[in-house]
């Protein structure tokens, strides 16, 4: 995600002597190379090992998780004995870098590869590689493609998230008693997990019989209320359950920007008359443009994982109606064990995502800077 | 006194009918937030109270405890939680416990080790000028928040064999790992945003005091960045706390948290509400305090960024 690179701060500027004595240079040379060449014996062993070519090795691949955490320690030392200074100031970054690295670069190289392969764990004949073959199961797999639908109208609801979102949010903003109360009563949804939420809300009370909001329903006119029965409906009380939780989300996002509103501007449109209205539209809503997308795009990135409560609510039934692409890929994965298929698909996901959200922010950009341009014009 | 009293300008007819329009925006307003915060808590006091029902209090909807219900244990007594059972031995509360303290031990060494991280990363981008290659510090500020839209999905399975060819699976190391890499980009983000509010003249200041870069970070940083540091502590917690979907896929027996338990009750015990509304009501609870004592952090964490 492209948050706009922000002003960095000011850069702290020393001036250090960088001279280091060529033993000590060798030292963390040495130091780095030996640690390397360890790693890198470790995982050729195993792997010989692995494939049967050798009788020896060691019980699992946890040994050689130990080497990688030694020669990442011993890459940081050897940072500050080569570089001195430099190096220390590398040390800050250096953990973190390393660290996503190896959770994140290294399992996603793993993850392409046994896409591409018919990979079931429950059956005992391993692993092959079946080339494409998978990428056309997806292409004729009319559940993923359902469940990519579905997940445009469950981004698509984040419209109306946003509405009540913004909503509250002025309500907490304007000038009420016991805003404290307020705030935490708003907040609490979020603090709840997903799983607990399926239950309470989508378990309990929206049970047909005895739910208190299908006593609601009943009330207010709907004969045999079914929350989870037809498709469209059962969609909507997932979107419902899921903005339940994440509206305190958006709302604190905006209240946030709201409470950093330059007070004079608020005034001058007071002095001048405007309405409540008005000012809303042509002076607050404007300028809490930036604020918005932020919210937004921050929104649509947890959406895309939205998975547990269509998990325990509706296992992504009624027919495939509420499933997200993730629950999707968490049932075929429980069904069959088909890691390489359920991969496949998570890879083709992650690429969908990130066209979606770098189309969305160049969109964002050129319109925002035309709306500058037309308001400074 | 009785000349304060005695109102000596009356409101004319114009500023009367302001005076109406203030009322009814009054009325609107808490009318609205009223309506919405018992949307927001009415689904948290259906638990609390269901958990003290009977069978015939649920079928009958009742709502309010002591007026339409006598409260009874029972949901308690089914969890080993309830006064009479709480000293007896239990295999539900123990079971329970187990999952309970899972959850607590590794929401908190993830959040601690994200924090940890991903405080140190942020101040190093946001002080020092780094080149790892072709990167520079914008390019690894980008590196690590787009690791935000990952979706969990796309790691899991290969979580899965890798975790296994480590013999890592089910346990809470492996657990707390990818939970600390899913909240990493997030704390970053604040903690940078922290960080660069910062007045760099004061390591400036301590730096020619003479001490190292690590010394000023330590001594002078820290405690300034602190509060911070917390919210982002906190967010991190709520996150690891609730996160279901790597601990359904990665735990079994040993390492399986709270929420996989919840998420397993619900399937199998049906219509028996009392006591998954004790279990969720025990997996709420200590997010709900936290939610209500620490609620300045957390909005504090959510807002940084937004600001600007």
């Amino acid at each position: 995600m492209s948050m706009p690179a922000q002003s960095e701060g000011d850069k702290l500027h020393v001036v250090t002597s960088d001279h280091m004595s060529p033993g000590r240079i060798l030292a963390g040379r040495t130091l780095v190379w030996s640690a390397a060449i360890l790693l890198a014996v470790m995982l050729i062993v195993q792997a010989l090992y692995e494939f049967e070519r050798i009788p020896f090795g060691f019980e699992n691949w946890r040994p050689v998780l130990y080497a990688y955490l030694f020669w990442a320690i011993a890459m940081g030392l050897a940072q500050v004995l080569i570089r001195g200074e430099q190096g220390k100031r590398a040390l800050f970054v250096l953990p973190a870098v390393l660290f996503v690295v190896s959770m994140v670069i290294f399992p996603m190289l793993f993850g392409l590869y046994i896409s591409f392969t018919d990979w079931n764990l429950a059956s005992l004949t391993g692993r092959k590689f079946n080339g494409l073959d998978n990428f056309r199961q997806m292409l004729s797999d009319p559940f993923y493609w359902n469940a990519l639908k579905n997940m445009v109208y469950y981004v698509a609801a984040i419209a109306v998230e946003y509405a009540i979102a913004f909503g509250l949010a002025l309500l907490l903003n304007a000038d009420i008693r016991a805003r404290k109360f307020f705030r935490v009563a708003l907040l609490l949804p979020l603090m709840l997990s997903p799983v607990a939420v399926s239950w309470m809300v989508g378990k309990s009370m929206m049970e047909i019989r005895f739910g208190p909001l299908a006593k609601l329903a009943r009330f207010l006119g709907w004969e045999s209320p079914s929350f989870f029965g037809t498709p469209e409906v059962a969609r909507l009380a997932i979107m419902v359950m899921d903005a339940w939780t994440f509206i305190p989300f958006m709302m604190i996002m905006i209240l946030a920007g709201l409470q950093a509103l330059p007070k004079e501007v608020l005034e001058a449109a007071k002095v001048d008359g405007a309405t409540a209205w008005q000012s809303f539209w042509e002076v607050i809503f404007p300028l809490m443009l930036p604020v918005s997308i932020t919210a937004i795009v921050i929104r649509i990135i947890f959406k895309l994982k939205l998975a547990d409560i269509i998990i325990n609510v509706t296992s992504g039934g009624p027919g495939g109606a509420t499933d997200s692409v993730t629950s999707f890929i968490f049932r075929e994965y429980r069904d069959r064990s088909n890691v390489g298929y359920g991969t496949l698909l998570a890879m083709v996901y992650l690429v969908l995502i990130i066209v979606f959200i770098l189309t969305l922010m160049s969109v964002v950009n050129r319109w925002m800077r035309r709306t500058n341009q037309g308001g400074n014009g | 006194m009785s000349e304060q009293s005695t109102q000596i300008f009356w409101d004319a007819e114009p500023d009367l009918g302001f005076r109406v329009k203030w009322y009814t925006g009054r009325v609107l307003i808490y009318g609205a937030l009223i309506f919405w915060a018992l949307i927001c808590l009415f689904p948290i006091y259906w638990t609390v109270t269901t958990s003290f029902k009977i069978a015939p209090d649920v079928m009958q909807g009742h709502l309010v405890p002591w007026v339409d219900f006598e409260p009874q244990w029972r949901g308690w007594r089914s969890l080993g939680l309830s006064p009479n059972t709480i000293s007896e031995t239990s295999t539900v509360r123990e079971e329970f416990l187990k999952r309970f303290m899972n959850s607590v031990v590794i929401s908190l060494s993830a959040s601690m080790l994200a924090v940890m991280l991903g405080s140190l990363a942020a101040y190093g981008l946001s002080r020092f000028s780094y080149r790892f290659g072709f990167m520079r510090n914008s390019d690894i500020s980008f590196f690590f928040l787009s690791q935000m839209i990952l979706p969990p999905v796309v790691l899991a399975l290969p979580f899965l064999i890798l975790y296994k060819e480590l013999a890592l699976l089910d346990s809470r190391i492996g657990v707390i790992l990818l939970y600390t890499l899913m909240v990493l980009p997030i704390v970053i983000w604040i903690m940078r945003d922290q960080f660069s509010a910062i007045p760099v003249e004061l390591e400036e200041a301590a730096l020619v005091d003479g001490l190292s870069i690590w010394g000023a970070f330590f001594q002078i940083v820290l405690p300034i960045a602190l509060p911070g540091m917390v919210a982002a502590f906190i967010l991190s917690l709520v996150l690891c706390w609730n996160e279901y979907f790597f601990a359904a896929l990665l735990t079994s027996t040993d390492a399986k948290t709270l929420p996989v338990m919840v998420a397993s009750q619900t399937g199998s015990q049906g219509i028996n509400w009392w006591s998954m509304a004790a279990l969720s009501t025990a997996a709420i609870a200590p997010l709900v305090v936290i939610g209500i004592v620490l609620e300045r952090y957390i909005i504090k964490g959510m807002a940084s960024g937004a600001g600007k």
